[in-house]
């Protein structure tokens, strides 16, 4: 199949910007993707929100020599379950990161120097909002669904209590109404991770010219531990080694596959990440909470939706387990919304909903038809 | 073993326009999809099997992918109108509980099951000394996901000791429903029904 081929446009905001933690952004950009062709009725546009660390790349390439295809190409694509030849797909960078949309790498105008640590503290009712202004920028007045993954599947929930008149259907993959005790653990360890490297100078490292690679890898590879399940990560790499040998009267320097594989995801992507956009990433992930506007009762935060939702779990993810997802889906049923739930067998933990497989494939573009309809 | 459209039917007469219905082991949703279209239903069901949840979901009817076996105890008292279940309470492992959970989380509730005392297996049975193996019930002994073999009569006395009202209920002679046996069926009901389909409540 011929590749797709796609670039990046950019959308300015040039009027303050009102955020929930009661301040403002001067004014902000958003890096942005489409896909396919917007129907005369404007009717079947899709929405994809991305996770922690995504980008508006969710499919294709750059050029036709490019070696990475955006981070969903399995999924969304010509003839994919999310198909662009019948639907106009946008994927949005969110307001904070680092790979393209205004964050902390950003220059603030008040300053002339990049924000840094002083970047407002987001919640995801502001990457809603930002995408409910870009929705109009996009000519569009209704969503023909918002679909997201992990963190995504938290804004496209959130789409739901904010704007309910402005998506038909909601897909929520490996996701969660709020984070876990547990779950704000890891999220912290990172943090300190990346806090604790000298080189991150409180925040201020690019004044100081250092880069804190050592922490931010860290920090990912404590992430990354999180996303793959126990079963997974013994199949791919169980007791294997790298370097070195356990022959007796051998002493050499000993190394695990799992080691190598961990250093280098980290190595990667303290290169391409910005500590304070991932410290500021993670801290919007704990501070969700769907049933916090609604006492605390998560059926209440859906009694004013309009949406048709489907929910989607892996039977090996622990950072967002099914347990989680049917929260959702009892909330829902409480609330007697429309909800379809699959849990999807896969041995990837919570890296599932990124990586082909055939079921998630099947249910995924069965709903799909519903949605097209 | 799947009910026919033909008596899919009887049941359509007995749910109110508009009802909001959870189908207990919903297949790959054509009764909902029925009613949906025939009485404005609001559907849900429940379903294991992955196969029959794509059918599910290909035809627009909404499926949760759940295990009956774990109860319902995830649905509020009286959430639905009526809680449905066809040809599958022979396969739960306590058809009793189950009957019980669907009239705490239903109004009304209508249960379809295979009947037991039907002349074909008791001949079969009287004259081979076998498990009756046969078209509508084509599973041996130790493969068969029929776990509970039950008659018609067996079924009314569990509604008396459960104190439940049988509002309805229907007898279907064979699966055709065009031979004699389907004609006698309401009146030697035992004997004569291959499927029933009672319409319960508290």
């Amino acid at each position: 199949m011929k590749a797709l081929i796609v670039e990046d446009q950019l959308f300015k905001h040039e009027a303050p910007f009102q955020l929930a933690n009661g301040g403002t952004l001067p004014r902000f950009e958003l890096c942005v993707q489409t896909y396919g062709e917007l129907n005369d009725d404007h009717s079947n546009a899709v929405l994809i929100c991305h996770a922690l660390t995504g980008s508006h790349h969710v499919t294709g390439k750059y050029h036709a020599d490019d070696t990475h295809e955006g981070w969903w190409s399995e999924y969304v694509g010509p003839g994919k379950p999310i198909d662009t030849n019948r639907f106009f797909v946008v994927g949005v960078n969110n307001l904070g990161s680092c790979l393209g949309s205004t964050g902390p790498t950003s220059i603030n105008p008040e300053t002339n120097k990049p924000y840094g640590p002083t970047f407002p503290s987001l919640r995801v009712r502001d990457w809603v909002a930002s995408q409910y202004w870009l929705m109009h920028q996009l000519n569009i007045r209704c969503w023909a669904a918002v679909i997201g993954g992990s963190l995504g599947g938290m804004q496209a929930l959130r789409w739901n209590v904010d704007y309910p008149n402005s998506l038909r259907h909601c897909v929520v993959i490996a996701s969660a109404p709020s984070l876990t005790a547990q779950n704000i653990a890891f999220n912290e360890l990172a943090r300190q991770a990346i806090s604790s490297d000298p080189k991150f100078s409180d925040g201020k490292f690019e004044e100081m010219n250092t880069l804190p690679e050592d922490g931010l890898a860290l920090a990912r590879m404590i992430g990354h531990v999180t996303y793959l399940s126990g079963d997974g990560m013994n199949e791919r790499f169980g007791r294997d080694l790298r370097e070195g040998s356990f022959a007796l009267g051998t002493d050499s320097p000993l190394k695990f596959q799992i080691e190598s594989y961990l250093h280098h995801q980290g190595k990667g992507f303290a290169q391409r990440f910005d500590a304070n956009s991932y410290i500021l990433l993670t801290r919007i992930l704990d501070y969700f909470d769907l049933s916090r506007d609604f006492s605390g009762e998560l059926y209440k935060a859906f009694e004013h939706t309009n949406a048709h939702f489907f929910v989607i779990s892996f039977s090996t993810d622990w950072r967002f387990s099914p347990d989680r997802s049917q929260e959702i889906v009892d909330a829902l049923i409480r609330a007697e919304r429309p909800v379809s739930y699959v849990e999807i067998r896969s041995d990837k933990g919570h890296d599932a909903f990124l990586i082909k497989n055939q079921r998630y494939i099947q249910a995924l573009t069965n709903y799909m038809k519903r949605v097209a309809s | 073993m799947i009910l026919e459209r033909t008596d899919y039917s009887t049941l359509t007469h007995w749910i109110p326009q508009g009802a909001r219905i959870l189908d207990l082991g919903c297949g790959d949703g054509s009764l909902l999809e029925l009613l949906q279209r025939k009485r404005e239903a609001i559907g849900l069901g429940l379903e294991i099997d992955s196969e029959q949840i794509e059918k599910c979901l290909d035809r627009g009817v909404n499926v949760i992918e759940a295990d009956l076996n774990l109860g319902l105890t995830r649905f509020d008292d009286n959430s639905f109108d009526l809680v449905v279940m066809t040809q599958a309470l022979q396969a739960v492992k306590r058809p009793d509980l189950i009957v019980n959970e669907m009239l705490r989380v239903g109004r009304e509730c209508i249960v379809t099951f295979p009947n037991f005392g039907h002349w074909r297996p008791r001949l079969h049975l009287a004259v081979y000394g076998r498990m009756p193996v046969s078209d509508y019930m084509p599973y041996n002994w130790y493969d068969t996901p029929n776990i509970h073999f039950f008659t018609v009569r067996d079924f009314d006395s569990l509604c008396r000791e459960l104190s439940i009202n049988v509002l309805h209920r229907k007898f279907i002679g064979s699966s055709s429903g065009r031979s004699l046996s389907g004609v006698f069926a309401p009146i030697w009901p035992n004997l004569l029904t291959e499927t029933a389909i009672y319409h319960l409540s508290r």
